[in-house]
């Protein structure tokens, strides 16, 4: 309240719609909603052209479908496959997360909670994955996956992503646990748990808030994925989806169906403008806490 | 859930009071099972699928490798002399660096001002606060990061095409001479449409991180600024973006690595590097050499090349802050 006081000063109330504040507001709120516009119309013309004929969008970019039809979804989905790269992705990006969290989460317990010789320099080898560029492993990580059978599996891409995505759960996660308080871990030593159990019902728990922004960002960051897969997933069988989308997207300048390449994009898009909506506050606070610590 | 404060313990800082040491005493088989499963299962996959190919590239960058040939011979720095006495990878270094200085500064400039503008730009009388309806902004701008950069490059290589969104907008308000304007195939303007691309894609998101930092900010600093007689402006110029100093390092760091990499972006809207290579980059370069040509040997200099800049480029961010004031920890 003291705040309000110092800066409502009777100077102020009398020219409290100054022309100054009414142009900056007006500026600022200009530019504001310029952007938005730039932001939202790319993205609603997708979703308009993802109704229309190839000929049509070709006509005109900008009049309404002639005739409201589903047809390019349909071919979307089968004839270039995104239904089958959906599912993939669902499981590659799910089974990544759940591997990641789980060791990220066991990983960074044990760095900040136990002292033993190495823990620093395994601390800081973490560190360094995070600053590396993925292009500088790429190369040899095509041969690592081939000498160990995995190349252009499923299961190959599971451990690659979550390999990647451990050094900043764990420095994320390191915080976290190091916060925690001693004394009720040892309480539960006290109450006969062994280390598994004290991790699993105590500690983890207690931790709840910090996964949960965790596996947002790598959701997010997961989903969206795109040099791991086209270099170590050659078979369109096992295709993810932003990688089939990059293929169709080539093709499509040949044969041109950009109606069905349109519909994939729109396809691509739901479930995470789905997600994004519902979780929209806690993603932009995980972003803004995973990015400031 | 927003409410979650991160904590900011620092690495080393208080470990004594709380961790525990694990001696040789108790090696029970709960303990040693413990110890298997939670650090060394984890560290091992880290270290094969991460550490272990970093360590070969280097290796590889030294031999003559083209992959799929039995043997490899040691050539030393054979590699490196080709690929930098080959017009086209300094053309890709070229364009890697001018992203590396125009992307950041473009990127974090826009974020900074929306931020402002949404936190602290409302009226000047009454309480700090933000332009009213501001988290509407925010919202919107912030969801282009959901999207999967590939799809955001494929959106707008049709945005770009001549008989595309864009030229239909500028025919429609009157220009009639980008009717059939190839921004992407043109070099004038290839580089220019592709970095408004990543531009548009970010903003968002580092405009949701600097908003998150200002509000940490005290308002009693604002408060006192502003009874001093500062604008809005000055306020912004003085008292912001000084105590923002760390986020904007570690943005400006971020924005750098991503620069350097861009080999999404590129893929959707130029794979073939753009008219007249004006916009390939080192990584498309890196990618062509290893899985087209299948000279492994070479991409891993070509990757080492990259690793070396982006650790230059780190450490002129780290040096610069330093040198002017600001504080040497990063992102603790």
């Amino acid at each position: 309240m003291s705040t309000v006081k110092l800066a409502g000063t009777a100077a102020s109330r009398r020219r409290s719609t100054s022309t100054g504040d009414r142009v900056v507001g007006g500026v600022s709120h200009t530019v504001l909603t310029l952007w938005s516009i730039v932001v939202v119309v790319p993205l609603l013309w997708t979703v308009m052209s993802s109704f229309k004929t190839s000929k049509e969008i070709f006509a005109s970019p900008f009049s309404l479908p002639t005739r409201f039809s589903f047809d390019n979804y349909v071919n979307a989905w089968t004839t270039a496959g995104i239904g089958s790269f959906l599912l993939n992705t669902i499981f590659v990006v799910f089974g990544a997360l759940i591997v990641t969290m789980l060791f990220g989460s066991m990983c960074a317990y044990v760095l900040a909670r136990f002292q033993f010789p190495g823990s620093r320099a395994i601390y800081y080898l973490m560190l360094a994955g995070l600053t590396f560029p993925i292009f500088l492993a790429i190369v040899p990580l095509f041969f690592v996956l081939r000498s160990i059978g995995l190349l252009n599996t499923l299961p190959g891409l599971i451990l690659t992503y979550a390999a990647f995505a451990l050094p900043f759960t764990v420095f994320f996660l390191f915080s976290f646990f190091k916060s925690l308080s001693n004394s009720i871990a040892e309480a539960a030593a006290l109450d006969g748990a062994g280390e598994w159990r004290t991790f699993f019902q105590v500690m983890l728990p207690m931790a709840r808030p910090g996964l949960a922004t965790v596996a947002i960002l790598n959701f997010v960051g997961l989903w969206n994925q795109f040099l791991l897969p086209v270099a170590l997933n050659s078979d369109p069988k096992n295709y993810v989806l932003t990688q089939g989308m990059a293929t169709f997207a080539s093709q499509a300048g040949y044969s041109v169906d950009f109606g069905a390449l349109f519909a994939g994009v729109v396809i691509t898009i739901i479930p995470v403008f789905i997600v994004y909506l519902i979780f929209q506050r806690q993603l932009q606070g995980s972003v803004s806490q995973g990015t400031n610590k | 859930m927003t409410a979650v404060v991160p904590p900011t313990t620092a690495p080393g800082g208080g470990r004594g009071s709380t961790a525990r040491r694990f001696g040789r005493r108790d090696l029970t088989f709960d303990k040693i099972s413990f110890m298997l499963v939670f650090l060394v299962l984890p560290v091992v996959g880290y270290v094969l699928f991460v550490v272990w190919p970093f360590i070969q590239a280097f290796y590889y960058s030294l031999t003559d490798w083209s992959g799929f040939t039995p043997g490899m011979n040691f050539v030393g720095f054979v590699n490196y002399g080709k690929i930098l006495s080959d017009n086209i990878f300094l053309t890709a270094m070229r364009n890697s660096v001018t992203l590396l200085f125009v992307l950041p500064v473009v990127t974090l400039v826009i974020s900074l001002v929306f931020a402002t503008l949404v936190t602290i730009g409302g009226p000047s009388q009454g309480p700090i606060r933000g332009l009213r309806n501001s988290s509407l902004y925010r919202v919107v701008s912030f969801f282009p990061y959901v999207i999967p950069a590939i799809v955001i490059g494929i959106i707008w290589s049709q945005v770009y095409t001549p008989g595309g969104l864009l030229n239909g907008v500028l025919t429609g308000v009157g220009l009639t001479q980008f009717q059939s304007f190839a921004w992407l195939g043109d070099p004038r303007t290839a580089m220019v449409a592709t970095i408004f691309v990543i531009v548009w894609s970010l903003v968002g998101f580092y405009m949701v991180l600097f908003i998150a930092a200002i509000k940490g900010i005290p308002a009693e600093v604002f408060e006192a600024a502003r009874i001093d007689g500062a604008g809005r402006l000055r306020t912004a110029v003085t008292i912001t973006i000084p105590l923002l100093r760390d986020n904007i390092q570690t943005a400006y760091i971020y924005m750098g690595i991503l620069a350097l990499d861009a080999f999404v972006y590129m893929s959707a809207l130029n794979p073939g590097g753009g008219p007249n290579n004006t916009t390939l980059v080192m990584s498309q370069q890196l990618f062509t050499t290893a899985f087209t040509k299948g000279q492994f040997g070479v991409a891993c200099a070509m990757g080492v090349v990259l690793a070396v800049i982006t650790l230059v480029f780190a450490t002129i961010v780290f040096l610069v802050n330093r040198l002017t004031g600001g504080s040497n920890e990063v992102a603790e």
